[in-house]
């Protein structure tokens, strides 16, 4: 049996990535055309720590999971209405603006200050997880800055796995360079791992695991504190697409042979 | 005035990675251009003098080092105390240090030991009126910013790939040893190994000059109303042990094996492209089988020159994501590419 953990995931909402994004000059900077109106999912790479976090928790009996999320409240609410039924975990929602252009040290300092105000978090079980980049941001900074408002120096980036042992100790991976991955071996908590997209597939909705946290959800989210965040000190030039737009030549009813011939032709250019 | 600290690290035989001279390369045109500014060079690593004296003659006003066994694995506590300890000696304010796993995990946090600020991935850098300013890109390459700040220091992270290599003389080039502090709970990490796949098994080549990509369709019933995987996986692996390209993948393909689905047995999530999956710099990239998706595309953003080969014309890729989109039977295709490809080798 395993040592138990107290595990918080951070985790916040980013657009649906089916959907086609559109900068726009908001009041406060940039932002995206019809914010409000798009669709949200819970990040993607949290929500493989998400996946984790109930993974272990149940490995290691005594643990509990909780999952921080900072973002506009009512789309809080429409995203915990599918994430609630995928994994046991008790809700800390923070109000507050979640777009890529507001500055990660910023919505770490909030988030940091939201997990020490957990009651009866105990740090030497603590396990800080989160995607190891946002959809939005996508800059990988917001974790290692928890971490560190945290002082927690053990700091894990690009994680597809953490093995539990015994004694409180863990072994992870994490993604290096040229499809590799950097085994370390830490001696227990308190650490920080910013998850990849590790090794369980998305849980099916179950829901009743979504009743059991609905009862703590919507408390959450009643009582979520309005926070500040924004990107002081940055001007932002410009925010633009790419010039992306090809002119995709079409080739039909064109012979295998003939399009195996082009293809080996230009891969030798 | 900004210092200009260029921060990298070596590589476990002591050499530098490519991304530390393109680094280096990005820091001195920033120096160059930016009036009043002072370049200064940091290095970690278990000896760091031969890494200096490669780079000795790129003009920087002086050279610090924080060397030592503590410094042979890329680990979070020790990493950082480093970097600290070389920050503070040289009082930089702007650091550049490549987006390498090493550095990409520590950096940002670093950056908060000084209340300072980090950006990472970062693909360009200019003086905009007399400021720095950098490009980055948002929600997963989907659209690109030019930015400015305020605070200092303020971390840079530069993506690999995304600028010209530093090239010039190495020398001789005096290094000043910088004290780094590490108690005891530097300790708790001990990074014991790597796992990566058998040579003849690494299908991801960051320098190749071909993305290979294979999408879902490679599993799906085909014409015939059947699956034909071990022969797509035969198609697969006889073209890049032809061609030498990196190995991609759409997310449904990879995704499919933890589905306990017939799956192509070399195919990994490190090897998914876009969104979830990661965004590879290649001069040109193939796609077969693969629909060309937005969260799939965006992870093409960086890839120069792109074909696809699949069934639908009215695949993403037909709708300006492709320059070529064949529409073909790619087992057909592949097939005879690899025969011409095998011709021409032997
Ligand atoms: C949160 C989120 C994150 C995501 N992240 C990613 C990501 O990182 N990467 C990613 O790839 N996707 C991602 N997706 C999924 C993405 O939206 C698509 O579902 C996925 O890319 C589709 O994969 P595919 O094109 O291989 O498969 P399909 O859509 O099934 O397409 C298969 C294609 O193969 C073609 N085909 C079949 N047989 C042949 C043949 N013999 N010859 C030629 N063509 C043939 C078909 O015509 C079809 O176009 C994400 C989705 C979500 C919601």
């Amino acid at each position: 049996m395993s040592s138990a953990f107290q595990i918080v995931v951070c985790g916040s909402l980013v657009p649906d990535p089916l959907q086609t994004l559109e900068p726009v000059t908001g009041p406060t900077g940039p932002a995206l055309k019809n914010e409000m109106m798009l669709p949200a999912v819970l990040d993607p790479w949290a929500s493989h720590a998400l996946y984790e976090a109930a993974n272990l928790a149940k490995k290691a009996p005594g643990s509990k999971v909780w999952l921080v999320s900072l973002g506009p409240k009512a789309k809080l609410q429409q995203v915990m209405m599918t994430v609630a039924q995928k994994a046991p975990f008790e809700l800390v929602a923070l109000d507050g603006p979640a777009s890529g252009f507001t500055d990660a040290f910023e919505t770490a300092a909030a988030l940091a200050d939201a997990i020490s105000a957990i009651p009866g978090l105990d740090k030497s079980k603590l396990l800080v997880f989160g995607g190891w980049e946002s959809a939005s941001r996508g800059a990988g900074v917001t974790m290692q800055v928890i971490g560190e408002r945290l002082g927690i120096v053990d700091q894990f980036q690009g994680v597809d796995e953490l093995t539990p042992n015994p004694d409180g100790s863990f072994q992870v991976l994490e993604r290096i360079e040229g499809g590799r991955h950097q085994i370390s071996r830490c001696a227990g908590a308190p650490a920080v791992l910013g998850w990849a997209t590790g090794n369980l597939p998305e849980p099916k909705n179950n829901p009743q695991v979504g009743m059991v946290n609905m009862r703590t959800v919507m408390p959450a989210l009643q009582k979520a504190k309005p926070v500040k965040v924004g990107a002081e000190g940055v001007t932002y030039a410009s925010v633009t697409l790419p010039k992306q737009q090809r002119e995709t030549r079409l080739v039909k009813d064109a012979s295998p042979d003939d399009i195996a011939r082009e293809i080996v032709e230009w891969i030798r250019q | 005035m900004e210092t200009i600290f260029c921060l990298l690290h070596t590589d476990t035989d002591g050499s530098l990675p490519k991304a530390a001279l393109e680094t280096l390369g990005a820091a001195k045109s920033l120096n160059a251009a930016l009036a009043g500014s002072t370049l200064v060079v940091g290095l970690v690593g278990v000896d760091v003098q031969s890494a200096a004296n490669r780079v000795a003659s790129c003009g920087a006003k002086k050279f610090v080092g924080a060397a030592g066994a503590d410094f042979a694995q890329a680990r979070y506590a020790t990493d950082a105390a480093a970097a600290e300890a070389l920050c503070r000696s040289v009082l930089a304010t702007v650091v550049i240090a490549p987006a390498t796993s090493r550095w990409s995990r520590v950096l940002p946090g670093v950056a908060q030991r000084f209340n300072g600020r980090a950006d990472t991935h970062v693909t360009g850098l200019a003086v905009s009126g007399s400021a720095v300013a950098i490009n980055r890109w948002y929600y997963r390459q989907r659209m690109e910013a030019q930015m400015s700040r305020t605070q200092r220091p303020w971390f840079l992270l530069v993506d690999p790939g995304s600028q010209p290599a530093w090239q010039g003389e190495a020398g001789v080039a005096a290094v000043e040893a910088v004290a780094v502090n590490l108690p005891e709970a530097c300790q708790r990490t001990t990074v014991t190994g790597l796992r990566e796949p058998a040579a003849d098994a690494q299908t991801i080549r960051p320098d190749a000059n071909l993305l290979f990509v294979t999408g879902a369709g490679w599993t799906k019933k085909q014409a015939d109303g059947q699956t034909h995987v071990p022969e797509a996986e035969k198609l697969i692996r006889d073209f890049l042990n032809l061609t030498r390209a990196s190995l991609g993948s759409s997310k449904s393909l990879v995704d499919l094996g933890g589905e306990g689905q017939a799956v192509l047995a070399f195919l990994t999530h490190l090897n998914q492209i876009g969104q979830t999956g990661s965004t590879p710099r290649h001069p040109k990239g193939l796609s077969t089988c693969c629909h060309g998706e937005e969260p799939h595309t965006v992870g093409w953003r960086f890839i120069s020159e792109r074909r696809a080969i699949s069934l639908d014309p009215n695949c993403g890729w037909a709708r300006g994501k492709a320059d070529v989109l064949y529409v073909a039977d790619a087992f057909a295709v592949m097939k005879r590419v690899n025969e011409l490809l095998a011709q021409k080798a032997g």
